[in-house]
């Protein structure tokens, strides 16, 4: 199980500043126990954005948005819908972010946070992978974690340690995450991105799985589980 | 005079780096300070280089200082997280050190304590940030400080990365986040240093050629397979192969980079690593 939970309006609105036409895309996994990313929170956001003076050419909610197999099947029959849009916008885990931008040529703004569960990241079956930092900078870098595709967690553009495209720790194996969010920015011709933030100074308290969730029936139910 | 008016009054600046020892015993590294004090502008010294644990830069700053030496403090943000680095910024105020070489750092497994937990809570750009913010007597968490100090902050980037687009928008961040210097990787070919410096001078600020003394054939083999930016021409590679002397070769070559691209830049970085001691025959060769 991932926790995700919806950013504030505001914040999304600000990823969406440059976009008129965007598509929806919720997940029926996780997300959905979570409320986050279901059929009634799409609907909900849908209506957000047309207030704000969006285009919504619409909306998909995928069984398990962390299988890019199933993205592409579900989200074939939107073809044209995604075509008409500028943007998608993602309201499940950073899982549900990275897969789905993996599999379509758009820019891809995270619409959740995903929340940390103290160690268990639950399962997936692609090569997406979430730190769980509780404050998602997928719309910085084109849908690519640098947390998790940056060895040194890097959140302000790449080092200078990357060679060919590979990372210098261990570059038989790793690919330089920087290298990787910089090709896709580049191809959706969103390079300011990387260019025109200011420096981003991450909030590590956002780390650890927060009081809410430890006060939660579901966290009771877990300590419970490891008691019998 | 300072380094920062140095370059105000258009100098053609060199600097050099010093590592400070694992251990202890500070002769050579005093040895190499005398030697460098009255042929460059100032001394880096760095900060733990390649993650091997050792003597820190802060320390052998101070060391240079009492000489009369002009430092600049190389700070990695590897091991220390936002709280240590913002007070290390702080002491090193209090000591007169005004030049910060504000660097991301090598990973931990690539030295010499593999085990270590790395820290990377900021990064070289948040870093330039942070020491921003405490000059204007703040800190990173908004709090107000007692006396603010005054910094000459400076950066690296590295000229012959390819694709070259990355790094000069990561220097573009720089600059906007504080950098007001910039010392570069080592580049052993002018034209892709001609290429860099077309872009890299729009931002308006002061470059340093970075130049690595090469040692052997092999050492440049070895740089060319191992180290991210860095590319030693096949014609470097046979010269030093050729050459009898490789020493004398490797200070030639040098000298004859610095020569090839002075009139780009406004100054140059020489990183012996080892060869400290020849650094005053480079200048000699380079006539500076």
């Amino acid at each position: 199980m991932i926790i995700s939970e919806l950013k504030p309006l505001p914040e999304i609105l600000g990823y969406l500043d440059k976009d008129k036409k965007i598509f929806i895309v919720g997940c029926k996994g996780c997300a959905e126990v979570c409320q986050t990313g279901d059929e009634p929170q799409v609907l909900d956001m849908k209506q957000k954005l047309e207030q704000e003076g969006k285009t919504i050419t619409g909306h998909c909610v995928v069984d398990f948005l962390c299988d890019k197999a199933l993205i592409k099947t579900r989200l074939f029959t939107h073809e044209d819908e995604i075509d008409a849009a500028d943007s998608l916008l993602v309201m499940t885990c950073g899982i549900g972010v990275q897969a789905t931008a993996a599999v379509v040529n758009k820019l891809v703004h995270p619409a959740a946070n995903t929340i940390n569960v103290g160690g268990v990241g639950g399962t997936w079956r692609g090569s997406e992978r979430c730190r769980e930092c509780g404050d998602c900078v997928l719309d910085l870098t084109g849908g690519i974690c640098p947390l998790t595709a940056c060895t040194k967690w890097l959140v302000n553009g790449p080092c200078g340690g990357a060679k060919n495209g590979k990372c210098e720790v261990e570059p038989d194996v790793r690919d330089c995450g920087w290298h990787l969010i910089y090709e896709r920015l580049k191809k959706l011709g969103q390079l300011d991105k990387m260019r025109t933030i200011a420096p981003v100074v991450k909030n590590y308290a956002k780390m650890q799985p927060p009081k809410a969730l430890r006060s939660s029936i579901m966290w009771a139910l877990e300590q419970q589980e490891t008691k019998v | 005079m300072s380094l920062r008016e140095k370059f105000q009054n258009g100098k053609f600046v060199v600097t050099a780096e010093i590592g400070p020892a694992k251990g202890v015993d500070v002769h050579e590294f005093n040895e190499n300070a005398d030697l460098l004090k009255s042929r460059v502008d100032a001394v880096n010294c760095t900060d733990q280089q390649s993650a091997v644990m050792r003597l820190g830069s802060l320390a052998a700053c101070h060391l240079l200082k009492q000489k009369g030496i002009e430092p600049i403090f190389q700070m990695t943000c590897r091991d220390r997280n936002r709280i240590a680095l913002q007070s290390d910024l702080l002491n090193a105020s209090v000591m007169g050190i005004e030049n910060v070489l504000c660097l991301t750092g090598d990973y931990v497994t690539l030295g010499d304590h593999p085990d270590a937990r790395p820290v990377f809570d900021l990064d070289s750009v948040s870093l330039l940030y942070a020491a921003r913010q405490l000059e204007q007597g703040k800190d990173l968490a908004g709090k107000e400080l007692k006396g603010t100090p005054k910094f000459f902050l400076g950066a690296c980037v590295t000229p012959g990365a390819d694709p070259i687009e990355p790094q000069l928008i990561k220097m573009e961040r720089k600059v906007k986040a504080g950098a007001q210097f910039f010392q570069t990787q080592a580049i052993y070919e002018s034209k892709t240093f001609e290429a860099f410096m077309k872009e890299a001078r729009k931002f308006g600020v002061p470059v340093l050629v970075g130049i690595v003394v090469l040692r052997s054939a092999g050492m440049a083999k070895f740089m060319n397979k191992n180290v991210a930016g860095i590319h030693v021409p096949d014609e470097l590679i046979n010269e030093m192969d050729k050459a009898e002397n490789k020493l004398d070769k490797g200070v030639e070559i040098s000298a004859r980079l610095i020569n090839e691209m002075k009139g780009m830049c406004q100054g140059a970085h020489i990183m012996a690593i080892g060869l400290e001691s020849k650094v005053p025959a480079i200048l000699d060769a380079a006539k500076l």
